[in-house]
């Protein structure tokens, strides 16, 4: 079986169509930035989260007008997989002076829980409680990482192929960061630690997509000496498309079983990544190619043509293989 | 080259396999616990050697920082250091397997408890201060003289206990839980000023010098005013004032009992050297024994020995235990205390957090992190099931699209499973449940480098080379690629590392060590089965791919 062998679609051709689609996310997300913001899980707001089982099935807006007469007002109660199983988060004020002790805020929704539920009807599964303080630190750290990752992937880039290139996978990348903020807050999906881990992971593999076609572009500007960039562009792409179809459908396979059968925590991972994976892909035609064209448009220097393309240590590694 | 004959590979691939299965062979372990009675035990289990984090396993993650709110640290960093010590004693005590307990930064405490059946109790253990001190009961009645004088200091300034404010004061739950002693108690209390509400022990026939009897209902607003600034300058220097740990009852009512002690303590618990819990043979209730070392002996014996026919409180952080009781003859290095209604658990709990020393600063909760055992077990089933999930539709989509090329990346997958978990038992990581999600997923993207090799293998074979010739250049050419992605994804693998808690780390770990399982199965593995393929065969033509 194949599928794209000889595909020779003129992708670059499309790119017109495909910005418009990407501005229209980008403008749809910031609209949605603006009118929702991000919401962050308590990891990083701080306050409490107790996930219960409840003897009998209950409703939500039962449980919430209790804990609201029990003086706990602005707690979100969450259905986590079936009429048994809730999730109740209260976020903290920052206001108060001890919000970093965060025994009294567990011990004040334990304490209306009992008087809502009743003692004993209901059984804590997990809990959770982070100070301000905390949650404070990981958010900085969280944008640190990003920020990092994002400055030795392009050192990497920098180093392995040529500025030029590095350049376009990092334009490519941060296209993807955008995107999928957007995403996450159109679906309005909860930004926690795991879902922070899903962006880096989808940096990760959207950058791997980037790099298999710009392999190719250095190995065709070798090959075809003559071609125009734009035609070694598409011809890049067609050729490694096959390849793209293939990983990108196991990928997603595993993504789907993730989002289906893992639970109520990996999910959000998993479809943050779902998505990852196509604007991963939408980013490495669209977006790092044209850059790329761009780039080499404006500052086409002598060694603009594939020079520094093979690199010593890819040498040596086939003959190890 | 070493390995570039193929018995020689075939030896790599037997020792990785072997050095794999040999890392997850399961093994006996021996877990010492805490039992009922309070006797540690140790039981041996056989299992996979992989450690699993809280999240799957359940247990307990807490982040502690020094509580200054009542009392300042004077050297934040030794008080650090040495709540460490202490925490550390008191969790080897309490018994859970493989604790972590270490130092984040310079003023947290991380502590992680896995499978801990109680995680009130265990909590509770981790944040007693238990400071025990003995001190004389004050003789003098200098509280009684320093009352009318905060009397007219509250008057003053307007804040007299008036007693319109007294029926409405007691909560619904207070009452419900005090009952009608409660209730008497504080109608016939309710009268005027703070000398009204603190009553000598001595007027309900009690014998104690120095105790006090504040009504329970009235206790919660004294307590408030003797920690009035005003208020408190008026305490005699010489004493202290400390409530007691329980309300007693007086005939039908219900007092909070209120101790001046002398300031100075006999000595603290820092001589301690042994504490037991036992049970009293005369009243059946639990005891906890204690025993000092050489010279808080001396000094206990000498100060009893002066203060015979006196009341000794026994203070636990801070609040008397029980009714200090009259010192008959001097006491020297060993002593109990008498815990009233309290049960023999918590009796242990008292003599383990005794035993292992006071914390010097109180310590409070900035961040937990509590999961159930059931609920880890569901998460290790659903990472189970969406991996089965996952790794058949990968099978179906290579074996149908490769065919038997197919064949040789899926039985190159098992090795890359194999060689994943291997290497994570290997270097003992913590798996989690994002790990879990991390290997899954994993498995999608490790077929990349196969369908790197075999898309160029094709490519190869359409430009009519031979079979031979073109796994060799479809493998040479794949390498760039997939070095390059590869390296780029352990980048941002490592950043994952450096900033994630718990559970993200394990997720950054998974991803690393599949990364590197990937290269070796996907290169190496698949190389060598086309190396026997074209072994067994070698006049073949044609490549099923």
């Amino acid at each position: 079986m194949r599928f794209f062998a000889n595909a020779n679609y003129d992708f670059i051709g499309f790119r017109r169509i495909a910005y418009a689609v990407t501005g229209a996310i980008l403008l749809l997300g910031i609209v949605s930035l603006a009118t929702n913001g991000l919401k962050y899980s308590i990891e990083f707001t701080g306050g409490t989260m107790v996930q219960i089982q409840t003897t009998k099935p209950m409703d939500a807006g039962a449980i919430r007008a209790g804990l609201d007469a029990q003086g706990l007002k602005g707690a979100e109660i969450q259905s986590f997989g079936s009429a048994q199983d809730f999730v109740i988060r209260v976020r903290l004020a920052t206001t108060d002076v001890n919000a970093d002790n965060t025994q009294a805020a567990t011990a004040a929704v334990s304490r209306a829980l009992d008087g809502a539920l009743g003692a004993g009807t209901y059984q804590v599964k997990a809990h959770e409680g982070v100070g301000p303080k905390v949650g404070g630190e990981l958010r900085q750290k969280a944008f640190l990482a990003i920020f990092y990752s994002f400055f030795a992937v392009l050192l990497y880039l920098a180093w392995r192929f040529e500025w030029r290139f590095g350049l376009a996978a990092v334009v490519a990348t941060a296209h993807d960061i955008l995107t999928t903020i957007a995403f996450i807050s159109i679906m309005r999906m909860e930004v926690s630690l795991v879902v922070v881990g899903a962006v880096l992971s989808m940096v990760g593999y959207s950058l791997n997509d980037t790099i298999i076609i710009f392999d190719r572009v250095r190995e065709n500007l070798h090959k075809y000496k003559r071609e125009q960039f734009r035609d070694i562009l598409n011809r890049s792409i067609n050729e490694t498309l096959p390849r793209s179809i293939l990983t990108h459908g196991t990928a997603l396979s595993t993504l789907l079983a993730l989002a289906v059968f893992g639970g109520e925590v990996i999910r959000p991972f998993a479809l943050v990544m779902f998505f990852g994976v196509f604007t991963g892909t939408f980013s490495s035609i669209y977006i790092a190619g044209p850059v790329l064209m761009a780039i080499e448009k404006r500052w086409p220097g002598a060694d603009a043509r594939g020079a520094k393309t093979v690199a010593a240590p890819m040498r040596r590694a086939p003959q190890g293989a | 080259m070493f390995i570039q004959t193929l018995r020689n590979r075939l030896i790599v691939i037997g020792l990785l396999v072997a050095a794999s299965i040999y890392s997850l062979f399961p093994r006996s372990q021996t877990i010492r616990e805490r039992g009922p009675d309070g006797q540690m035990r140790d039981t041996v289990v056989t299992r996979v050697p992989l450690k699993r984090g809280l999240d799957l396993q359940g247990g307990i993650h807490l982040e502690l920082e020094l509580d200054q709110s009542q009392q300042v640290s004077a050297d934040p960093k030794r008080d650090i250091d040495l709540a460490l010590t202490v925490l550390r004693k008191r969790i080897d005590e309490f018994g859970v397997t493989e604790p972590v307990i270490q130092k984040q930064g310079q003023d947290r405490i991380v502590v992680e408890l896995a499978g801990v059946a109680d995680p009130a109790r265990a909590m509770a253990i981790v944040q007693r201060s238990a400071f025990l001190e003995f001190r004389i009961t004050d003789r003098s009645g200098a509280l009684d003289k320093a009352l009318p004088a905060m009397d007219r200091v509250l008057r003053s300034a307007g804040l007299t206990v008036d007693t319109s404010a007294k029926p409405s004061a007691p909560s619904a739950v207070t009452k419900l839980l005090q009952g009608d002693s409660a209730k008497k108690g504080d109608t016939t209390a309710a009268v005027g000023e703070i000398s009204t509400l603190i009553q000598p022990a001595a007027s309900v026939g009690s014998a104690i010098p120095g105790e006090y009897l504040v009504p329970v209902g009235a206790y919660p607003r004294v307590d408030s005013l003797l920690r009035l600034p005003e208020v408190a300058r008026l305490i005699p220097r010489e004493i202290v004032l400390r409530w007691g740990a329980a309300p007693l009852s007086v005939q039908v009512q219900s007092y909070q009992p209120l101790y001046a002690l002398e300031n100075r303590p006999l000595i603290t618990g820092s001589s301690l050297v042994d504490a037991k819990a036992e049970i009293d043979p005369l009243t059946g209730g639990p005891i906890v024994t204690f025993e000092l070392d050489r010279a808080g002996g001396r000094k206990f014996g000498q100060g009893t020995g002066a203060h015979v026919g006196d009341y000794m409180a026994i203070l636990l952080d801070d609040r008397v235990q029980g009714q200090p009781p009259v010192i008959q003859s001097r006491i020297d290095r060993r002593g109990q205390i008498t815990l009233g209604n309290k049960t023999m658990q918590e009796a242990q709990d008292l003599a383990l957090t005794l035993k292992a020393g006071a914390l010097p600063v109180p310590l409070k909760i900035v961040a937990s992190h509590e999961v159930g055992a059931s609920l880890g077990a569901d998460s290790i089933h659903k990472g189970i099931l969406s991996g089965l999930v996952g790794t058949a539709l990968v099978i179906l989509i290579m074996v149908g699209y490769y065919r038997e090329s197919g064949l040789v990346a899926v039985a190159a997958l098992g090795f890359y499973i194999l060689f994943t978990v291997g290497s994570l038992a290997m270097i003992g990581a913590t798996l989690t449940l994002p790990g879990v999600a991390g290997i899954v997923l994993s498995i999608g993207i490790a077929v990349d480098a196969n369908v790197l090799i075999f898309e160029r293998i094709r490519e190869e074979l359409a430009r009519g080379k031979t079979v031979r010739l073109s796994i060799d250049e479809g493998f040479r050419h794949a390498m760039n690629a997939i070095v390059d992605s590869n390296v780029t994804t352990v980048l941002t693998a490592l950043f994952l590392f450096q900033f994630g808690t718990g559970p993200v780390k394990g997720f950054a770990v998974t991803l690393t060590m599949g990364i590197i399982a990937s290269m070796i199965s996907a290169v190496f593995v698949t190389r060598t089965f086309y190396m026997i393929w074209l072994d067994r065969r070698p006049d073949m033509t044609t490549l099923s791919i």
